[in-house]
């Protein structure tokens, strides 16, 4: 798949494990998980925000997010003075409120929200759900579901431990944000997987578009 | 496989303990359950098989999950072989009395459903000494209410694996606090988004990293609480 408006598209691979680059033009630095660079590269093209410049940290510190507030904090340390202003777009992504104190104490703001899957629904309507047993993948997680979920669960050794990770949830809600029937297709069968019932809910880009076009 | 042709009855009691912590490592319960078998046919005491064995095997596991050499698939096996070993001894340390260290109610908190953590530290305060009461998932102010008054246990245990259902542990804290019972009770936190400061600001008497640490906090909590007591008196 390409991704518009760059000369290189990176692979989900390349997202998931080194990030994008920066590219080094624009006078606002998004410092952004890879797991949502296609979706704002798509939403830059379509605005024309020739002002924003992007770069991502790898999509798999989703996993480890106790990596997360230090990356953030080194890449927007290595932008000082290179940029107008620094956003980063994250979520509280599983940091506890870290990465919101940190970002308070580098005097750069974030996307609000506790993470991709309230803000691509809408903080607020995703809140008002107060959805416990649903279990979300998004389309980069649905395309990367073996590296971000199966494979670190350990399930394609030991797929015993299924339902000890899963067996309180009911629904895999497959938020998409575009429409691609062969990716909803993977999706249900993710949660064939996983032993849960399949929903999927259109979301498009959510509060992102919204958040990203006033910078 | 070299594994394969060791006959556990044919070691010695030594060696015997030392292979438990190795299967406890790799997570293989039927061997676990021949081993407790064999150990109390010895005349082990149940007590005896718990600690020196089986907790004693889960220390390895944990400290090694601790320094990032083992991961939670590997962590939940040796805990289901653990399971299984206490799945035998349970019934028979009630029978011969073994040492009641303090009792704990726990749960996850309310708008959460993730126990892994949770059974784990259960698990854990159980071999222990501990008589632990699990509330389970999902739970509401009132429950946890209701459980302390039945109960009455020593500590107070939360869990919370989202950012956005940790801040009801506060919910829970300053309830009791209203209720003037704060500290009735050893309010102990944990969950991966937590860390001691959160555990601090909600006003929790301690954030625990891991099972282990809970364990080693609960003890040093009670004891100190059975301290102060004595001072009192």
């Amino acid at each position: 798949m390409s991704v518009p408006g760059r000369a290189e598209a990176p692979s989900d691979e390349a997202l998931r494990d080194a990030g994008l680059t920066a590219e080094g033009r624009g006078r606002v630095l998004l410092i952004a998980c890879g797991a949502l660079a296609r979706e704002i590269l798509a939403l830059k093209v379509a605005n024309g925000w020739e002002h924003l410049d992007l770069q991502c940290l790898p999509a798999i510190l989703h996993n480890t997010p106790q990596r997360i507030v230090p990356a953030v904090e080194a890449t927007v340390a290595e932008a000082r003075g290179r940029y107008d202003s620094v956003f980063v777009v994250y979520g509280d992504c599983g940091t506890g409120g870290l990465l919101q104190a940190a970002c308070e104490r580098l005097g750069v703001e974030m996307v609000p929200g506790p993470h991709c899957y309230s803000f691509y629904e809408g903080n607020e309507a995703f809140a008002a759900r107060e959805e416990a047993t649903a279990f979300y993948l998004t389309d980069f997680l649905v395309r990367q579901f073996d590296a971000f979920v199966w494979k670190p669960l350990g399930l394609d050794r030991h797929p015993e431990l299924r339902d000890l990770y899963f067996g309180n949830y009911e629904t895999l809600v497959y938020q998409a944000q575009t429409d691609d029937p062969a990716l909803t297709e993977k999706a249900r069968a993710c949660a064939e997987r996983l032993g849960l019932a399949f929903e999927r809910r259109f979301t498009g880009y959510g509060d992102l578009g919204g958040v990203l076009g006033r910078l | 496989m070299a594994d394969d042709e060791i006959i556990l009855s044919e070691l010695d009691d030594e060696e015997l303990v030392a292979q438990m912590f190795d299967d406890l490592y790799d997570g293989l319960k039927e061997e676990i359950e021949e081993a407790t078998h064999i150990l109390l046919d010895r005349g082990w005491t149940p007590y005896d098989v718990l600690t020196k064995a089986l907790v004693g095997g889960m220390k390895v596991v944990g400290d090694d999950f601790r320094d990032g050499i083992l991961f939670v698939p590997e962590v939940l096996l040796a805990a289901n072989a653990m399971k299984a070993g206490m799945t035998i001894l349970k019934p028979l340390l009630a029978e011969t009395g073994a040492p009641r260290v303090g009792k704990m109610v726990i749960g996850t908190v309310k708008g959460d459903i993730h126990d892994i953590g949770k059974n784990l530290v259960s698990m854990m305060m159980e071999g222990a000494g501990f008589e632990v009461v699990d509330l389970g998932i999902n739970n509401a102010v009132e429950k946890y209410l209701d459980a302390l008054e039945t109960e009455k246990p020593d500590i107070l245990g939360m869990s919370a694996l989202l950012t956005t259902t940790m801040p009801y542990m506060k919910v829970v804290i300053d309830t009791l606090k209203e209720k003037g019972i704060r500290e009735d009770y050893i309010v102990l936190v944990g969950g991966a988004p937590l860390n001691e400061e959160f555990g601090r600001a909600i006003g929790a008497d301690a954030y625990c990293r891991d099972a282990a640490v809970a364990v080693e906090t609960a003890k040093a909590q009670v004891a100190r609480r059975h301290n102060v007591g004595a001072g009192a008196r």
